[in-house]
């Protein structure tokens, strides 16, 4: 049975064999054999080919009809534009009635000024006030145009000589708001795709230009210099291959969350050794620091040639608005194209230049008064070190003196009010005009809130001294005040506990007596 | 819109055409000669890829001496111009001790506040001995003065609005405002040719952006129909809010914004509308109140009503206006409030004295003479130069005209031609408007009398002919009395 159905199936495949070959037997088309097989192999094609181009069954689209669009439109409601207002958004801040000098009137009262940075005493500064006059009848306010379109005046172009001048560098370039340089010289440098490693507590104006920039940002811990060569290491270790990655690292000269100094050469070690161009902002430093107010590179003996970029916001030590920026050729002209915040926005109103200008002369000609003002950081830090609940959180030389809680209440907000509250009572009692630093909701830089002191080249022995023992004073029975209502919450619940154990953890003031244990 | 003559479009693509392959052509050469010197950059990346900076050095610098010329004078209506000259063929410029005087048609200087005012200057030197150049210190600390007191309470009446805050730069204001009030899960629509400063704010903000149309409202419906049907992207969640930015007046093209429509369009479905009036501001209505006023829009229908001082107050800095709640907020959180140093005193003073001119509240009515004498200008500017064939593009009554160049070699053949003839003009090309479409832009202003605008318009004309942008057919000279007699409300727009 099997024998005959297999003979059948032979002889059907010969059959078919035979028949396929017959007509094409022993055909040869560019060398190759036509055999029966080719057929059945050009046939199975076509139907794949077939297959193939049917269309796959999709489910039919049926986009929105115009009904539901209305519907879906009317049922949208949007959130509020802002989101309601609560208490502390209504408070408003002293509102000055003089020049923000050492000394200025607040309410008709005449209080001593730490919320200035005024640095090196130029407000109300005579030979500025002049410059700024003759400026001012001259060239009238404001400049009326962007660089590129009639807006660069010559005191421009003598302010950015004069700044490349003092400072040893090629260029520089003015910027007409202290903001706006940080934030639109890092877009102009850094693209997607390079890697940025930057401080944790830098001011937002640096972050919102990370941002802008769409690079890959690291944070190290802040002013920690080992965190920051661990992170460089990481770094040049995972992206090997990287030769056109341009790589960066942002740091400030004088913190102005912290009041911290950036130890410049050891990040200039690192930088050279792991190839990363650096970015210096010297706000708070340039005309602070250095003998001759040169800033942090002249502090620390680096040759300013080794920082690719330096900028500054001129608000602080020469007493004008606008900012600048330095470095190399290369670095400058490619920001007069490039910089959103230069090219596409009015220059800074020419008296402004000129009062620069002036500003900078002056330091020159004097160049003691950053050592007054060194003296003047020295007897604060004397009369502070000492001060209860609060501590210094920022460098022995830094201009800004920065008191922290030295416990904190628990919440960044209540540390806020609390300093708040010390600030005012500084105001209305004792005529000591300090401030709490502010946090916008966009600012992500983790460091804790505090009071800031300005100092000034301007202020005399007498106000500083009456300034420590003011704030001592105040602060003394505001937190001591915070300190008994947390003790006798600790004393509860020993008693409900009825343990015997040691009272132990913060601080007791002298004056409290000793609880003995229940 | 603007369609371009078939002929000039092709020769234009031509003329880029042959610059980049110009371009290119020596940049092959340089990295050769490069190659062959070694590279002193030790194995650092380069601060610029290669390919980043070729317009700039190829293309912007052959013609680097039309822009950013340097001047010795306040810019008034007439100005000193400082000459420079190259050495190594306009890659670097010097400056040189001559001047020339010119007629300034450049600046943005619409009421004529540009220079030492009779009013406004001795106040203004007056605060600066009072409250010296700077506050040095943040609005929250201690850079709040009397003066800015004042000055926001000026700003708030003048604009229309109950409360306003100012901040030290316009360009800030607009980056550090947007990320404040919408943040992710928010649809930002902004117009096509919005400025640089909302695009940056835009971004910054983290929220979705669409653009719509330039100036065309059914087209930001459809836009806005569409989003709110769909949701945000991927997840279809319902947006948290909508903003929708424009500007008063758009500086590149002239054209005054639609704005009726648009708060129509966005009162019906609910989203919020954010006015840019950084050129229109003081420069147009009738009381120099912005384009509310001109187009008749109450001012309660937009929610944020942003400017800029520098434009007609000849001052600087900008400022929000809106209700007393937003303020508030603002005041709270605006980075550029808690962070920035205030604007100067003796530039708050000039706004306060220049608002006081503006409304007649100084005493006399040069205010008003002003405000007549821009309109006036304006729009017999405008009318003279399309008569004699231009392609000017631009509503009536806005102060900012732009002439079309199109061809590249026309703008530094423009530009140089009139400073040759005195006239300082300002040329605009690639990145600032489109590759194909490069202007000339003229900026009138109060301070402007009929004999300079006569003198423009004859070396304009010459040049015009010279340079060969005279597009459009000139109308013959016997209609110009004609013309005069009516001035209409139509607009020459090409379609």
């Amino acid at each position: 049975m099997e024998l005959a159905a297999l003979n059948l199936v032979n002889a059907t495949l010969n059959w078919v064999t035979s028949a396929l070959d017959a007509p094409s037997a022993r055909a040869v088309v560019f060398g190759v054999h036509i055999g029966g097989h080719l057929f059945v192999e050009v046939l199975l094609l076509v139907v794949i080919l077939f297959l193939l181009s049917q269309k796959s069954y999709k489910p039919p689209k049926r986009p929105l009809t115009k009904k539901e669009i209305d519907e879906l439109c009317d049922e949208w409601v949007p959130e509020s534009l802002i989101p309601s207002i609560t208490q502390e958004m209504l408070s408003e801040p002293p509102v000055l009635e003089s020049a923000a000098g050492p000394h200025t009137v607040i309410n008709g009262k005449e209080v001593v000024n730490f919320s200035s940075a005024n640095y090196l005493g130029f407000v109300g500064h005579e030979k500025l006030l002049e410059s700024c006059t003759s400026a001012l009848e001259k060239y009238g306010v404001g400049s009326c145009g962007p660089r590129g379109f009639y807006g660069t005046i010559d005191v421009h172009l003598d302010c950015e000589a004069r700044i490349a001048k003092f400072l040893g560098t090629h260029d520089s370039i003015l910027y007409s708001y202290g903001l706006s340089t940080m934030f639109s010289a890092i877009p102009c440098f850094c693209k997607k795709g390079d890697i940025i490693v930057v401080d944790e507590g830098v001011h937002w104006g640096i972050q919102n230009g990370l941002y802008l920039s769409r690079s890959t940002i690291v944070y190290f811990k802040h002013n920690d210099m080992e965190s920051l060569e661990k992170t460089l290491e990481r770094i040049t270790s995972e992206n090997q291959r990287a030769k056109k990655l341009r790589r960066y690292i942002v740091v400030e000269a004088v913190y102005q969350n912290s009041g911290q100094i950036a130890p410049l050469d050891k990040i200039i070690r690192l930088k050279e050794k792991y190839r990363f161009r650096v970015l210096l902002d010297e706000t708070n430093s340039f005309g602070v620091l250095g003998h001759t107010g040169r800033g942090l590179t002249e502090y620390c003996g680096v040759p300013i040639e080794k920082i690719d970029i330096v900028t500054a916001a001129m608000g602080h030590a020469l007493a004008t608005e606008g900012g600048f920026c330095t470095g190399s050729a290369r670095v400058i002209d490619h920001q007069r194209l490039s910089s959103s915040g230069y090219v596409f926005s009015a220059s800074l109103p020419p008296y402004l230049a000129s009062a620069a200008i002036t500003a900078i002369d002056a330091l020159e000609e004097n160049p003691d008064l950053t050592l007054k003002l060194k003296e003047n950081i020295a007897i604060l830090w004397k009369g502070l070190s000492d001060i209860q609940g609060l501590s210094i959180a920022s460098n022995l030389e830094s201009p800004i003196v920065f008191l922290v809680l030295e416990k904190s209440t628990g919440s960044v907000k209540s540390d806020l009010q609390l300093l708040e509250d010390i600030s005012d009572r500084a105001l209305k009692q004792e005529s000591i005009f300090v401030v709490a630093s502010k946090r916008s909701t966009l600012d992500r830089c983790p460091l804790p809130v505090g009071i800031r002191l300005f100092v000034s080249a301007a202020h005399s022995e007498p106000d500083l001294l009456k300034a420590c023992e003011s704030l001592k004073r105040i602060a003394a029975a505001m937190l001591r005040q915070t300190f008994r209502s947390s003790q006798q919450q600790h004393v509860t619940v020993l008693n409900s506990a009825g343990q015997h154990s040691a009272v132990e953890s913060f601080v007791f003031p002298r004056e409290m007596p000793v609880l003995a244990s229940h | 819109m603007i369609t371009i003559p078939y002929l000039t479009a092709l020769s234009t693509y031509f003329s880029y055409g042959l610059l980049f392959a110009f371009g290119q052509f020596r940049d092959f050469f340089r990295k050769i000669f490069d190659w062959w010197q070694a590279s002193n950059l030790q194995g650092y990346a380069p601060i610029c890829l290669g390919l980043e900076d070729f317009y700039i050095r190829r293309l912007y610098l052959r013609i680097q001496d039309c822009f950013g010329r340097p001047i010795a004078s306040a810019p008034d209506a007439w100005f000193d111009v400082v000459e420079r000259y190259s050495n190594d063929n306009n890659k670097t410029l010097k400056r040189t001790e001559k001047i020339s005087r010119c007629l300034n048609l450049g600046s943005y200087n619409y009421l004529g506040f540009a220079a030492a005012d009779e009013y406004c200057t001795p106040r203004v030197i007056d605060s600066l001995n009072r409250f010296s150049a700077s506050t040095c210190s943040t609005r929250v600390d201690g850079g709040t003065t009397t003066l800015h007191k004042e000055l926001e309470e000026c700003v708030a009446n003048f604009v229309g609005k109950p409360a306003a805050v100012v901040f030290g730069m316009g360009y800030v204001t607009n980056s550090a405002i947007l990320p404040v009030i919408i943040g992710k899960g928010g649809l930002i629509i902004s117009d096509s040719l919005n400025h640089n400063s909302i695009v940056n704010g835009a971004r910054g903000s983290g929220a979705t952006i669409r653009v719509f149309q330039h100036n065309t409202p059914p087209h930001l419906e459809k836009v806005l129909r569409e989003h709110i049907a769909e949701g945000q992207p991927r997840t279809h969640r319902p947006w948290k809010k909508i903003i929708v930015v424009v500007e008063g007046i758009y500086s590149m093209e002239g054209e005054i914004c639609k704005l009726p429509e648009i708060v129509a369009i966005c009162k019906k479905y609910k989203a919020y509308v954010y006015l840019d009036e950084a050129h229109s501001i003081g420069a147009v209505g009738k009381t120099g109140r912005g384009v509310c006023e001109l187009l008749g829009v109450d001012t309660a229908d937009v929610d944020i009503m942003m400017g800029t001082f520098t434009k007609s107050f000849g001052s600087c800095g900008g400022y929000i206006a809106g209700s007393k709640e937003l303020i508030q907020y603002l005041k709270y959180t605006c980075p550029a409030h808690l962070y920035a140093t205030s604007i100067s005193p003796p530039a708050a003073q000039q706004i306060i004295s220049s608002i006081k001119v503006i409304l007649g509240e100084d005493g006399s009515s040069r205010g008003a003479q002003k405000l007549s004498k821009i309109r006036e200008n304006s729009n017999f500017f405008r009318s003279e130069l399309q008569k004699m064939g231009f392609e000017v593009l631009g509503d009536n009554d806005s102060p900012v005209m732009p002439i079309m160049l199109y061809n590249p070699a026309k703008i530094p053949a423009f530009s140089r031609e009139c400073l040759k003839q005195n006239v300082a003009v300002v040329t605009v090309a690639f990145p600032a408007t489109p590759l194909l479409l490069a202007r000339a832009r003229i900026c009138i202003s109060a301070s402007h009398t009929k004999e300079d605008l006569l003198k423009a318009l004859e070396v304009i004309s010459q040049v015009g002919d010279m340079v060969g942008i005279k597009y459009f057919p000139a109308e013959p000279m016997k209609q110009l009395q004609h013309q005069h007699q009516q001035p209409g409300k139509d607009t020459i727009k090409s379609e």
